[in-house]
């Protein structure tokens, strides 16, 4: 059976899992990021995926996976100094001990 | 035949390094695989025609990104501490199967109007013409140019000593 649309649209369900489960599970701020990173990139395959086999011609898809690596870049610049910041005032990154806001 | 082949062994080695990511308990080498998975998933954009994306893939996360996570992981010292899972690991593990089943199933009994054109190459050009062209993205590359000017001084604002 040669690959075709359902398989990619598997592997990024199967890759947006693993970062769901990471970003659930992690105490680790930084590994929650990564998770989340991964997500994202699952989601750009779709986009690609469905624009080479469903519009070929229109690359519209294309179009949205460069804005959602504008998105991801901006993302891990702010949550990474967010993440640097509260180490500097907290000594940590555990995301279990940044409670500073829960009642 | 040979797109197939590539497909294969690129989506064995990313759901690997993936995986990688979230199971190792040091903070480093999971980022270390984080970047095989972002080279692997470059590697698909190419199986998928799309020749522009797979450039800038590599430029942008296994560049850019992946250095500004290592480098937070260098700052923040919590190497040696490694990334246990928290108390939400059984529940996290249960609601990402429940998902990965649920969208499994959508995705497969879905009848996709599936083109048999064959794609456009290379796509820069086009690729240009769809973002800066007449009835073109214009106002969405205007927005993310703020987006990126508005994260770059949050960046600095942030992490500036006081």
């Amino acid at each position: 059976m040669s690959v075709g649309l359902e398989h990619y649209l598997i592997l990024s369900a199967i890759l947006f899992s693993i970062g769901l489960y990471g970003a659930l599970a992690k105490r680790n701020a930084i590994v929650i990021l990564m998770s989340i990173e991964i997500m994202l990139i699952a989601v750009s395959i779709t986009m690609v995926a469905f624009s080479r086999y469903i519009v070929p011609l229109l690359l519209t898809g294309q179009v949205f996976a460069i804005f959602i690596m504008v998105v991801a870049a901006a993302e891990a610049a702010v949550g990474l100094a967010i993440i640097i910041a509260i180490y500097l005032s907290r000594e940590t990154v555990d995301a279990t001990r940044i409670d500073l806001m829960k009642w | 035949m040979a797109l197939d082949i590539a497909f294969w062994v690129l989506a064995i080695v990313g759901i690997a390094a993936a995986l990688a990511v979230v199971l190792l308990r040091d903070v480093f080498r999971a980022a270390l695989s984080l970047i095989l998975c972002f080279l692997t998933v470059a590697g698909l954009y190419i199986t998928l025609s799309a020749d522009f994306l797979a450039a800038v893939q590599v430029l942008i996360y296994v560049g850019a990104i992946s250095v500004l996570i290592i480098l937070a992981i260098m700052l923040t010292r919590e190497v040696q501490r490694g990334s246990p899972a928290g108390k939400l690991r059984i529940p996290a593990l249960v609601v990402a199967i429940l998902f990965l089943g649920v969208v499994s199933f959508a995705l497969i009994s879905t009848p996709w109007q599936v083109s048999t054109v064959s794609p456009l190459e290379p796509t820069t050009a086009a690729l240009a013409v769809k973002l800066f062209g007449e009835g073109g993205f214009i106002l969405g590359i205007e927005i993310a140019a703020v987006l990126l000017l508005a994260a770059i001084l949050g960046a600095i604002v942030l992490v500036r000593e006081k």
